[in-house]
């Protein structure tokens, strides 16, 4: 029991009660959360364990590096396709394969419709719960809730106060029904609930809205990746070949009545996502924009990798529409370049991770990871191995290692892209941030907050929407040109592979920078190393003690009632956690762990 | 329990116009003729919500990912309407204990008469501790749901076969939801698929509900009006293969018109899933109509039978790709020869599978 300073600049005092969150729920994954409250209920010791692990690099090892996207594509079936194409960008980097031009415009067309489907899913499924009370929703004015539509967004044709009062009465009679479902045991009575009941009925009608909607904006996947979840790709290029007036274009993968499908598809997305989504978040963030906890390291650190080719082959930050930089220190003057190859930038660390490494002062990165499982508990943990009642965050306590940028914990996610591109003047992100800001009337440090991260998810997917537009135009223009090439298979043949080769891909997953590193030996897998955003957001400490962005952006919030987390969830939601990405790892023989002693 | 689906969809505001509309939309999506929607719009009216607990294993959770886009019922009807969805993490408001607390209030009320959905599977090694819910392992959350439980559904290859995680060398020991040691002995029915078909999801559902009973399973455990069929069986792209018409690399000149895929590597005739049938996504596409050969991936250890472009043959020997190659050139020619060729393959092939596993 202490108090201790982190280099990062918090003070961790673990006296307080200590609350445990276990599962935290409406997250992918599974995840556990432990806080100690002081007298005040104000969060001064911060938590995070990722509580699961699969062992997917292990598996892939000796695998034929062309099968790789499919393996890492089922790390998580939320972020789908993320990975995917993760994998084929470090294989084509490893082997010096160039895409053609449509297939650059096709994966952006479907990396940007899986940013706009998970933002959407993200902000009404999972996390508007901790906004929203559906309860509350029953006492609202169906007239009232009416005017605040058209109000808040009136180009949306669903306004009538006759159907609020229909979406009103379904609710009350669900309710009446004692069946709550999935609103069962919600925190209903709870005084952090600050909508009025106008602005919950509303929002859990557009709860219902975008649950029917959410399912056409991924269609676009389904035309080029075949079904969805879980789509198909290719090293060099794209599977789907495109066929416009060709014989048998009909049965084509691509043709003018799949391309058609694809355009309402982008037409309608615009439309939800700029009259439903974002007046939604306006609408809710000017009844929160009080309760600014939850900043942890988004106004000091922040790293995005970059993502969105706009010409095909070109990583450069330059070519990328989604920026790339670090910032560190809360230095938004300065942002620094990122280099994924250099050995000092990434690297990760395992003292408070289940893992062990022959020197744990230092981190690896990852073309030299190491991932040997090592579950101990700490002399402090209350309970047994198989019955965990409260851990001990001295020791090691989270299945997640802890990756740091030149020795910095650092944020990822749309906001991290967000301040980032602030930072930089991206023309488009400031022109939008400061809209915002504007109408909520709420300063630039607002920006940093449990809010201002899913107002900057809304934000991306509205710029999304727009950039799935700009390459679908992209593709026509260059079919009409002449070009209907999708695949470059010239080096798909193992037979023509160089015997050693290493390569890295990264993408801007929904959560944030996402990178792959590959080794290829002999036409196999012979080391792949993921690092994924809830790996950087949901890190434990570090050798040096720096705390996670989970950690980090809890302490010092005012809990309600400690019994019942919904700060905790809010901000914890507001990363979007995806376990199943985080944890993935394993070692490399895939050997049981030590028995844990609790000591 | 005393609310019929009828009554609290009425209840809900659907009316018996649109209620009527689903019926035999349900008729439809199960195969069933016209002459059906009245049957399920009976029992419908007759027979009361039932509460399922979703449980999450190791997973990646694609399956409920699928399971949001089912076209047809929606989603939103099958949670506000037709189950009780009293606990499934990854969309309920309450957690920590709030959420724990919900399964055993479950089990006092409901004891022997919920349906447990499991998606993703528990692992067996580290003491069951790499898939750790409320501090303890999720073999002990599942093994104890399944004691109350009506009977369990396997969503997906995790819980079907194992998946990803099961792959060799299978570092966590991932096991299946039936080949858990200590599983109380109860129906199982494996909606295999990775992830499977949403619509496929929601009609097991929906049968289940309607007649009370599960539907009929083959000796895999899998229902039988959805993976009876190989993807091969129904595939649109099946007349190219019967005139030796392949692709040879993709986007070549046989990609571009929707030419077989066999020879890059497609398991659609190993392959037992629907997606030739009702496709995906309110049957809009399916992975081999958008130009990529199926992986196989409702198969039981997919991951592990060999490279997703290399031949079926290359593995399993069963001689088709001696007539795709020979036909391949002369395809025009040839068309009857290879057609009797591929009946002669197939027969062979069923006869060795039926005597294998019989």
């Amino acid at each position: 029991m202490s108090v201790i300073q982190t280099p990062n600049g918090y003070s961790l005092d673990n006296r307080g009660q200590r609350v445990v969150v276990d599962p935290v729920t409406r997250i992918e994954g599974h995840m556990r959360c432990e806080v100690n409250v002081d007298a005040d209920n104000i969060i001064r010791n911060a938590v995070s364990t990722g509580t699961m692990w699969r062992g997917l690099e292990v598996i892939l090892k000796g695998r034929d590096p062309r099968d790789a996207w499919a393996f890492v594509q089922r790390i998580c079936g939320v972020c789908t396709g993320t990975h995917a194409l993760t994998s084929v960008r470090a294989v084509e980097d490893a082997l010096k394969i160039s895409i053609p031009d449509n297939a650059n415009s096709i994966r952006n067309i479907m990396q940007l419709s899986l940013q706009i489907h998970d933002h959407l899913v993200h902000f009404y499924h999972l996390h508007a719960l901790d906004w929203v009370n559906p309860v509350n929703a029953l006492k609202a004015d169906p007239k009232a809730t009416s005017a605040l539509q058209i109000a808040t967004g009136p180009n949306h044709p669903k306004s009538s106060p006759g159907y609020f009062r229909d979406v009103q009465n379904r609710l009350k009679k669900f309710v009446e029904s004692g069946q709550l479902g999935p609103f069962k045991n919600g925190y209903w009575t709870n005084p952090a609930y600050l909508l009025p009941p106008e602005a919950d009925l509303m929002a859990v009608t557009h709860y219902l809205e975008a649950l029917d909607f959410q399912k056409e904006i991924m269609t676009t996947r389904t035309i080029f990746g075949g079904k969805d979840t879980h789509p198909n790709w290719l090293v060099g290029g794209v599977p789907c070949a495109i066929n416009m007036d060709g014989e048998l274009a009909a049965g084509a993968p691509i043709n003018m009545e799949r391309l058609n499908y694809v355009a309402g598809v982008i037409d309608r997305t615009i439309d939800f996502v700029e009259n439903v989504y974002i007046p939604d978040i306006i609408a809710i963030g000017s009844f929160y924009k009080g309760w600014l906890y939850g900043g942890g390291l988004s106004g000091k650190s922040v790293l995005a990798y970059g993502d969105i080719p706009d010409r095909a082959n070109d990583y450069s930050p330059k070519n990328l529409m989604m920026p790339s930089g670090a910032i560190i220190n809360g230095n938004l003057k300065e942002v620094l370049p990122v280099d994924l190859r250099d050995p000092d930038q990434v690297q990760e660390f395992v003292p408070h991770s289940w893992y062990s490494y022959p020197d744990e002062k230092k981190g690896l990165h990852p073309w030299d990871g190491i991932t040997e499982p090592n579950y101990k508990l700490g002399a402090k943990t209350i309970g047994t191995s198989t019955n965990i009642q409260q851990l001990d965050e001295s020791a090691k306590y989270s299945w997640i290692k802890a990756p740091r940028w030149r020795g910095h914990a650092m944020e990822v996610g749309p906001l991290a892209r967000y301040v980032v591109g602030y930072a930089q003047g991206h023309p488009e992100i400031k022109d939008q941030v400061d809209k915002t800001l504007a109408a909520l009337g709420v300063p630039l440090e607002a920006l940093f907050s449990t809010l201002g991260r899913t107002a900057a998810r809304a934000l991306e997917a509205q710029w999304s929407a727009h950039k799935q537009k700009y390459f679908f135009k992209k593709l026509i223009a260059n079919i009409k040109a002449g070009d209907s090439s999708t695949a470059n298979t010239e080096k798909f043949d193992p037979r023509t592979w160089p015997k050693e080769v290493k390569g890295v891909g990264f993408t801007e997953a929904p959560r944030g920078a996402l990178a792959h590193w590959i080794r290829i030996k002999d036409t196999r897998i012979d080391n792949y190393q993921c690092v994924v955003p809830t790996t950087w957001n949901g890190s434990p400490r570090d050798n040096e003690g720096n705390i996670g962005a989970f950690e980090a952006s809890l302490m010092n919030t005012k809990v309600e009632r400690a019994e019942e987390p919904v700060e905790i969830l809010r901000t914890i939601h507001s990363f979007d956690p995806c376990l199943a990405c985080s944890t993935h790892v394993m070692g490399p023989d895939g050997e049981e762990l030590a028995v844990v002693k609790v000591r | 329990m005393t609310e019929t689906f009828y009554e609290v969809m009425r209840r809900q505001g659907i009316t018996r116009r649109s209620f009527l509309k689903y019926c035999s939309l349900t008729a439809a999506s199960l195969g069933l003729g016209p002459s059906f929607a009245p049957q399920i719009a009976h029992a419908m009216e007759t027979k009361p919500r039932i509460p399922v607990l979703w449980l999450h294993g190791l997973e990646c959770t694609c399956c409920s990912e699928s399971f949001i886009r089912s076209a047809h019922p929606l989603a939103k009807d099958v949670i506000l309407s037709m189950i009780s969805l009293d606990y499934d993490d990854t969309i309920m408001a309450a957690a920590g204990q709030q959420a724990e607390a919900i399964i055993e209030e479950t089990i006092q009320k409901y004891d022997g008469n919920y349906i447990l959905a499991c998606e993703g599977n528990p692992p067996l090694n580290q003491e069951g501790m790499s898939c750790i819910i409320a501090g303890k392992p999720y073999l002990e959350q599942l093994k104890h749901a399944a004691n109350h439980c009506k009977a369990i559904i396997s969503w997906g290859s995790c819980a079907s076969w194992g998946c990803v995680q099961a792959a060799r060398p299978n570092p966590t020991q991932a096991t299946p939801i039936h080949m858990v040691p200590g599983l109380a002995a109860k129906p199982i029915i494996k909606v295999p698929g990775c992830p499977p078909i949403a619509e496929v999801m929601t009609a097991v559902i929906t049968y289940i509900l309607t007649f009370e009973k599960f539907p009929e399973l083959d000796r895999q455990g899998r229902p039988k009006m959805f993976y009876s069929q190989r993807i091969h069986d129904k595939c649109y792209r099946r007349p190219h293969f019967d005139a030796g018409q392949f692709v040879e690399a993709f986007d070549d000149e046989g990609a571009r018109k929707g030419y077989c895929l066999y020879k890059v590597g497609c398991k659609g005739p190993t392959t037992y899933n629907a997606c030739s049938t009702v496709r995906w996504n309110g049957g809009l596409s399916f992975p081999i109509q958008a130009g990529h050969p199926c992986i196989g991936c409702s198969e039981d250890g997919f991951w592990d039978k060999g490279g997703f472009y290399d031949r079926l043959t290359d593995i399993h020997g069963f001689g088709v790709e001696a007539n795709a190659d020979e036909l391949g050139g002369k395809a025009a020619l040839v068309v009857g020869a290879a057609a009797a060729a591929h009946a002669a393959v197939s027969a062979v092939k069923r006869a060795r599978s039926n005597g294998g596993k019989e």
